[in-house]
């Protein structure tokens, strides 16, 4: 018997959407764990968001402080720790993004806890299955320990249905917040108004064939035509092409959207293990041997300079016709 | 300046993944240093020496240090060979250790050592778990920088600004001396890591981490290996975490060529009725 504390990133008075992943597949250990879901925001604003949170989970703890302004794992990672002590946690879980992957380790190392990265199955109360090897191969692994870390992969879980009825919110107050020298400087955002590369349900890739940066514009024409997201190889975004965090693959983002585009990517092991689990693959490259055809559901030999003018055209006429 | 660089063996990623006996089968596989353990030697090098004429400033020390069976000696050698001036060989089988064991005997060896700091890679590519960096910095109480694309040293030699690549931008975070920094795949950026000595017009490469040279090479042999083994540290071979089972993923359905555009976006539309 233990409860699930599902560590819920939010943004304004609302969870992300990464949040809804992990507290989809708390439910499912909180089952097998014989306790309920007990959803935690932390850092500014959590008051604000718990309502949201208290749609999807039966318990929400919520926790703010003046130290706990600015997301540091430094500080947070004890509040997790103590809120899993007093809740009488014996499973906790964060979703893998660059927070959860930052703080879940933290949280393990300060609790003695057996952790399961990035997982993309709960099989038992404590076994997990998680890929391993760039998305090689699967490994089910058995946390042994009386409280397990978990960081559960968004695109590996539907987001949480909302409660027949919201759960009921509480506050607390952390401990001491000590953020043990280190400081938030600054964050350099990449402003865009297109949905997150994690979640978006139509993903435009460029590679490293589309050549320079400038090349991008047109592949960013057909992402906004679909709604989509824009994403990169790691050959394109190493040369400086397109930002740093447009990155797909197993160094990058995991994405696994409806829809996914690679123009003029070549498909290297690196890259396949980031877009594998996208449920229909395109693939635009003027050779046909490339290796990303090879997962491809459609593929198209041709030169993107010509394809995908053409595809925006197409879709253009197809939209029009309906 | 004085770096603690924990390094871990893995297999070739070159290699295609085999299963037996429901485990991945390592029989006849070669071994490299993981790859972002070498970016974080790399990065350990460029925070003590000039990289204009290759001199190592006055203090600057890298202790490399691994836990694996007796082979995982020469992939220590490797970094030696890069430029590290001691290696720590903590003799274990994978089998025997887990990332907390690890992380045991790493804080172990930081408490004996006392580097000014721990840099290392994000993950192993093998296990891919991303564990080891977070869990030692809270065992030590020490700060963290995580995914590290830039580092500078300040002008007073006392923390460093380290950009972190996250969800939507790049985080910079400012960590004292005694942190833990773990670095992501840009910090081999021709200009990524900053000492305050080495000019900022100069440009390293940025093709990944240094070959060891032939005079690196020869140098290796002669530079200090102590071993040590778990029971040494008191860590147990008992691993809480297990794994169960292995499996491939089933492969994908062969997709289809199609002749042209108009082709793909009817089959888009009609066939995956994803338009």
């Amino acid at each position: 018997m233990g409860n699930v504390l599902a560590f819920c990133e939010f943004v304004g008075p609302q969870l992300r959407s990464s949040a809804l992943a992990n507290l989809s597949f708390a439910r499912q250990a909180a089952q097998a764990h014989g306790g309920e879901v007990i959803a935690l925001l932390v850092g500014a604003g959590a008051a604000a968001a718990g309502p949201d949170a208290a749609r999807y989970a039966p318990r929400v703890v919520v926790v703010e402080a003046p130290g706990l302004a600015h997301y540091l794992a430094e500080t947070f990672a004890p509040v997790v720790a103590e809120v899993a002590r007093a809740q009488g946690a014996t499973l906790i879980s964060a979703t893998a993004t660059a927070v959860g992957k930052d703080l879940a380790p933290r949280v393990a190392g300060l609790l003695d806890a057996g952790m399961a990265s990035d997982i993309a199955k709960l099989t038992g109360k404590d076994t997990f299955v998680r890929p391993i090897l760039a998305g090689n191969a699967y490994s089910t692994v058995q946390v042994g320990t009386p409280i397990i870390v978990v960081t559960p992969r968004q695109s590996e879980f539907e987001p949480a249905a909302e409660l027949g009825s919201p759960g009921a919110v509480t506050s607390t107050a952390p401990g001491s917040v000590d953020p043990l020298g280190a400081e938030f400087v600054r964050l350099d955002a990449q402003k865009s108004d297109r949905p997150e590369l994690s979640d978006a349900k139509v993903v435009v890739s460029g590679g490293r064939g589309m050549k320079t940066g400038a090349n991008f514009k047109v592949l960013e024409q057909l992402a906004d035509l679909l709604g989509a997201a824009m994403g990169a190889s790691r050959a394109a975004t190493d040369a400086g092409m397109v930002p740093a965090d447009w990155q797909v693959g197993q160094t990058g983002k995991i994405v696994a959207p409806n829809l996914y585009f690679a123009v003029a990517i070549s498909g290297a092991i690196q890259h396949l293990a980031g877009m594998k689990g996208s449920k229909t693959i395109v693939a635009i490259n003027k050779n046909k041997d490339e290796p990303i055809f090879q997962v491809a559901d459609y593929g198209v030999v041709a030169e993107w300079e010509k394809a995908v003018p053409e595809l925006i055209a197409e879709i253009k006429k197809l939209k029009a016709s309906r | 300046m004085k770096i603690l660089v924990p390094v871990k063996r893995v297999p070739d990623p070159t290699q295609k993944a085999k299963v037996k006996d429901g485990h991945i089968d390592l029989t006849g596989a070669t071994w490299i240093v993981n790859t972002f353990d070498e970016y974080a030697i790399e990065t350990a090098l460029r925070l003590v020496e000039n990289g204009a004429d290759n001199t190592r400033l006055p203090g600057g020390e890298i202790v490399v240090v691994s836990l694996g069976p007796n082979d995982a000696a020469k992939e220590l050698r490797t970094c030696l060979a890069m430029g590290a001036d001691r290696a720590i060989h903590v003799v274990a089988s994978d089998a025997e250790i887990d990332s907390l064991a690890v992380v045991k005997v790493l804080s172990a060896i930081v408490a004996a050592e006392k580097p000014d700091v721990v840099i290392m890679g994000k993950q192993a590519i093998d296990g891919d778990a991303n564990q080891v960096g977070q869990m030692l910095a809270a065992k030590l109480g020490w700060p963290q920088a995580t995914f590290a694309a830039s580092i500078e040293l300040a002008a007073d030699k006392a923390s460093f600004t380290v950009g972190r690549e996250v969800d939507g931008g790049v985080e910079y975070k400012k960590v004292p001396l005694h942190s833990v920094i773990t670095v992501d795949l840009r910090i081999v950026a021709p200009r990524a890591v900053k000492n305050g000595v080495t000019p900022e017009s100069h440009n390293y490469s940025g093709e990944g981490a240094r070959l060891p040279s032939l005079k690196g090479i020869m140098a290796a042999k002669k530079k200090p290996m102590t071993q040590a083994k778990l029971a040494d540290h008191g860590v147990a071979p008992t691993p809480a975490i297990k794994e169960l089972s292995v499996a491939l993923p089933p492969p994908r359905a062969a997709g289809q060529i199609v002749p042209d555009v108009p082709t793909l976006v009817k089959k888009l539309a009609e066939e995956a009725k994803v338009l």
